[in-house]
């Protein structure tokens, strides 16, 4: 925002002759009360805060059940057969096969999912957004060699790809590895943002405010950032809280088959990778289901933001 | 009104190439959407265009403005050719006002924002300066001042479209180029625009180039009116002078299908029919662009196209492009032409 | 019996912002032959009220009773309507392209129609049938034009197969939902032409709903005019245009450009902007925008009552005042004057 319309956003609210208030609202604060009024929505948002607090609070889980991150048990926590144990009152979610506490684990795998999803998503969205925009509001050879280069990574096997970048690149730290697997995540998921950018810039291009704003003599630049870049905020939003569960469940594919998050350092997938299903279901049921919630709560909460800076109301009201 | 002349039209031509490739572009086609107008506006008069969709009249609008680079001819700004680039100032004295009011304002930003964006890109005004202004200009087209903070959104068409009229009034420009600005709104509300554009054209001085569809519109604002069909200038003459005398039988056909608010009248007047639709304007047909639809076609119509001058027994300033002038009192509406052939091409990506 | 009765129709729709009583309380009745128009600005629920009755708003509260031939509508099953959609009621659009499915050749599509409705129809036949259609809508060469796919038809020729396919079934009403808005005025001229043509030759009933009553003024024998969803007058097309009773319907009226304006006349708009649906103004809708408001207007909604023989007005003014001359507009103002007097008294 430029410092003169901040300058128009400090003129105070004023009340119309009748009471009624006639703040300004934005589209955006328009669009968070609706999300507010959409029970599904507001009910992923809990369960994400719950999911989010179950990460943070790590620590917390590792010092109440005395399991600290990374400890094994391979005497209390696994029966005479060496199989690991399932829930019990010490090991309250059961154990794994080196006898490590399945709880403990979860918190700190979840610190590494949602990261890894969260940052991948980041990154990949400040990816799309550049490269989306440049396609579509420079145009020319520009956007036809980006565009072709968005079919080309569009059509990769990716998880091929995946695997065989993760592979070369063998990573000699586990840190090293969540740095690896975020690139790999990101540079898979940029060209979906891209596309959808670049097309809504083409299609803002040809709005007559775009030539309004051409036709007072406004630069380029100005014209990108003034009037192109603030409307991408809710289809980014849109596209980008669908594109953090994708990321999540990438990671976990990834980890699944041995290819992202190196062990010990623990991630939902990478937990699903050490379960044996036979004997030690909850093995997969705590990392299996930790990742359904997830994901389900963001395709929702997704669903809701996209519903909410796009009723279908308001379109019904405006129609002749 | 003085005989000073604002803007000159000179020969001017708009063709929009159609190309097909997937890396390496090629042109196969154009889209002849403005082939060869002159026009001149005098300071402080409304010139009014009028033409159905597709006959360039935005295009041309457009070109006025320096939003599109014409393809040939040139555009003569206060005697000045405006070129390739226009400069600062020619942005500074010609505005714009737009058709859609939902489309013409950035839905992201606050109306206070918006209207002074002119002084933003200009650098006129900045500060407590730059607010005060912008509430004289919303007090001056009929908005609250107070709803400086609002959003588009919470406008209704006409105020929207007040909004855009007073951006486009922010930095006294000598022109302004409404393109059918009322055509998107309800009938009520169009002549509260239409009352408002008049009112400030005489505080203010302005000149305009008022666009529309709707022959009845253009009637109440303008002073001369030209008919457009396919990208050129069928006829042009001074309002009353059109209204009473239409020679083109296209300006013809276009008056009589103009729908009366009266019952008596409108079963009195004698409708023409024209047949079929509007040619395409990637291949306009040969010689006089209306001799398909025309029903006083004859042969030379198809041939020769017919220069736009003054017919026999009108005054000079009343220009008609047409070999068989309508005369006062012929009903054409008994005469009938074949339809010689029909376009079946879609009109690819052209936009009016 | 008359063809379409409706009575007391309500429509609304439940939004996040609110709920939207777009139609509240229409009721109007049309018989064969017999041509209504129903006029209205956006938000006056004039496309609302008959796409209820056609069972095309879903999600919406529906009240109120529409009787076509002694059926009602607004009680029928999905599948009883859609049978009488088509063959007993046909609808066009303002946009033919909304309507023609994109990835069909036109000449299929009323093949289709027919067969469906009439499964005893063979294909020549009814082939045969759509070209008779094309060619009598007059698209040129229907006979190869029937394989055509919608884009390959201008605006004006997809319209014009709109209305072949809505004759396809002799329908005995048709809703025409601003079926020229969309197009130019020259071909706006052929369309009406032929859609009054082809009512006459086949006795069909029609419902033309418009904003612009210049497009009815030669075609309609009565008229209904509606405001923020309600009828605010009912009467014959002369009377209408020439006597109108509402403030509304003769603001209206004077604010369309006539024939005869020049640069130097002015436009009288109707002041104001259109009411908000979700919470409409109290008493008359129109108040705020009126210039004869009585404080009765703001307090007591006037209903559609009888001001004369087939006339109908939704408002509180007297029944004399009719007309758009100067000496009603003082007749409006005296009893206006007289309506403040009584109050204070």
């Amino acid at each position: 925002m430029s410092l003169s319309e901040l300058a128009a956003d400090a003129v105070p609210a004023d009340v119309e002759p009748t009471g009624r208030q006639i703040q300004g609202r934005s589209p955006f604060r328009l669009a968070l009360s609706r999300l507010l009024h959409d029970k599904m929505a507001v009910i992923s948002v809990i369960v994400l805060f719950l999911i989010v607090l179950f990460a943070v609070l790590a620590p917390l889980f590792a010092s109440i059940t005395h399991h600290p991150y990374g400890a094994q048990y391979p005497d209390t926590a696994r029966d005479s057969w060496g199989l690991p144990k399932g829930p019990s009152g010490d090991f309250w979610l059961g154990a794994d096969p080196l006898g490590r506490d399945v709880l403990v684990r979860a918190a700190y795998g979840a610190r590494i999912s949602l990261g890894v999803g969260i940052a991948a998503t980041i990154l990949s969205t400040i990816l799309g957004v550049i490269i989306g925009v440049l396609a579509g509001f420079v145009g020319g050879l520009v956007d036809t060699v980006l565009a072709r280069f968005m079919d080309v990574v569009l059509s990769f096997p990716y998880l091929l790809v995946a695997i065989v970048i993760a592979t070369t690149f063998k990573p000699h730290s586990t840190w090293l590895s969540v740095l690896i697997t975020i690139g790999v995540i990101a540079f898979f998921s940029f060209a979906a943002m891209a596309r959808i950018v670049r097309g809504q810039v083409i299609s803002l291009k040809e709005k007559e405010f775009i030539e309004a704003a051409r036709s007072l003599g406004a630069s380029r630049m100005r014209i990108m950032f003034v009037d192109i870049v603030p409307n991408l905020v809710a289809p980014v939003t849109v596209l980008g809280s669908l594109l953090v569960p994708t990321a999540i469940v990438f990671e976990a594919t990834l980890s699944f088959l041995g290819v992202g998050i190196q062990p010990p350092m623990p991630s939902w997938g990478s937990m699903l990778n050490d379960a044996d299903y036979r004997s030690s279901l909850w093995l997969l049921f705590v990392p299996g289901g930790l990742l359904l919630l997830t994901t389900l709560a963001f395709n929702l909460l997704g669903d809701g933001i996209r519903d909410a800076f796009d009723p279908r109301s308001e379109r019904l009201i405006t129609r002749k | 009104m003085s005989d000073e002349i604002l803007v000159k039209v000179e020969n001017v031509r708009k063709h929009f190439p159609i190309k097909q490739g997937i890396l390496f572009k090629r042109e196969v086609a154009r889209v002849h959407a403005v082939d060869g107008v002159d026009l001149e506006v005098r300071r402080g008069e409304t010139l009014g265009i009028v033409g159905e969709s597709g006959c360039g009249k935005s295009t041309l609008a457009r070109c006025i403005t320096g939003l599109h680079s014409i393809t040939d001819g040139r555009i003569l700004f206060e005697g000045k050719d405006i070129g390739r680039a226009p400069d600062k100032a020619f942005r500074r004295d010609v505005q714009m006002i737009f058709q859609d009011p939902y489309g013409s304002l950035n839905p992201r930003r606050r109306v206070g924002s918006i209207i002074a964006d002119p002084f933003d890109i200009h650098g006129t005004a900045t500060g407590a300066e730059r607010k005060k202004r912008v509430q004289e200009l919303m007090e001056l087209v009929g908005l609250n001042p107070e709803h400086y903070n609002r959003f588009p959104a919470e406008f209704s068409g006409g105020q929207r479209q007040r909004i855009g009229v007073a951006r486009a009034l922010a930095l006294k420009p000598k022109l302004i180029v409404c393109d059918e600005p009322v055509s998107a709104l309800d009938v009520s509300i169009q002549a509260q625009v239409i009352n408002l554009l008049k009112d400030l054209q005489d505080e203010l001085g302005l000149t305009y180039i008022f666009i529309a569809h709707d022959l009845s519109v253009v009637r109440y604002v303008s002073d001369r009116v030209a008919v457009m069909y396919l990208g050129k200038v069928g006829e042009a003459a001074e309002g009353e002078e059109l209204y009473a005398r239409p020679r083109h039988p296209y300006t013809n056909a276009l008056l009589s299908a103009a729908s009366v608010a009266d019952p008596d009248r409108a079963e009195r007047r004698e409708r023409i029919i024209l047949t079929g639709d509007v040619p395409s304007p990637i291949k306009p047909p040969s010689g006089c662009r209306f001799h398909t639809r025309c029903p006083k076609a004859q042969e030379i119509c198809a041939t020769a196209e017919p220069p736009l001058t003054v017919a026999a027994g009108d005054t000079a300033g009343h220009l008609t492009a047409c070999h068989f002038p309508v005369e006062l009192g012929e009903r054409l509406a008994e005469a009938h032409a074949a339809i010689q052939q029909e376009s079946t091409e879609p009109t690819l990506g052209v936009t009016e | 019996m008359s063809l379409l009765e409706v009575t007391d129709l309500k429509v609304s729709f439940n939004t996040s912002d609110g709920v939207v009583q777009a139609v509240r309380g229409v009721t109007f009745s049309i018989d064969r032959g017999q041509t209504l128009g129903i006029v209205g600005e956006s938000g006056s629920g004039k496309s609302v009220s008959t796409q209820t009755l056609m069972g095309l708003t879903p999600g919406a509260k529906v009240g109120g009773q529409a009787l076509f031939e002694g059926q009602d509508l607004l009680t029928m099953t999905p599948d009883q309507l859609r049978r009488i959609r088509g063959s007993q009621i046909s609808m066009i659009f303002q946009d033919p392209l909304s309507s023609l499915h994109p990835l069909y050749k036109v000449g299929w599509q009323i093949v289709e129609m027919i067969k469906a409705h009439e499964p005893g129809v063979s294909k020549a036949a009814a082939r045969k049938r759509a070209i008779e259609l094309l060619g009598m809508v007059g698209i040129p060469q229907p006979d190869r034009r029937v394989d055509d796919f919608p884009h390959q038809f201008s605006g004006g020729m997809r319209q014009r197969a709109m209305i072949a396919m809505a004759l396809a079934l002799n329908p005995k009403l048709i809703i025409a939902d601003e079926p020229t808005t969309a197009l130019d005025a020259t071909v706006q001229a052929q369309i009406l032409d032929l859609m009054l043509r082809l009512q006459r030759e086949f006795d069909t009933a029609l419902i033309m709903i418009t904003h612009d009553l210049g497009v009815i003024a030669d075609l309609a024998d009565d008229v209904l005019v509606m405001y923020a969803g309600k009828p605010v007058e009912h009467t014959d097309r002369r009377t209408l245009y020439y006597r109108p009773h509402h403030p509304y319907t003769a603001g209206l009226l004077r604010s369309i450009p006539s024939g005869s304006g020049g640069r130097n006349d002015r436009l009288v708009p109707i002041p104001g902007q259109p009411p908000s649906l979700i919470s409409p103004p109290s008493g008359c809708s129109f108040h705020p925008r009126c210039a004869y408001t009585m404080d009765r207007c703001v307090v007591e909604e006037p209903p559609l009552r009888p001001v004369a023989d087939r006339h109908r007005s939704a408002c509180w003014l007297p029944d004399e005042a009719v007309g758009l001359s100067a000496e009603v507009e003082n007749l409006r103002g005296m009893a206006v004057d007289q309506g403040r007097k009584e109050a204070s008294a």
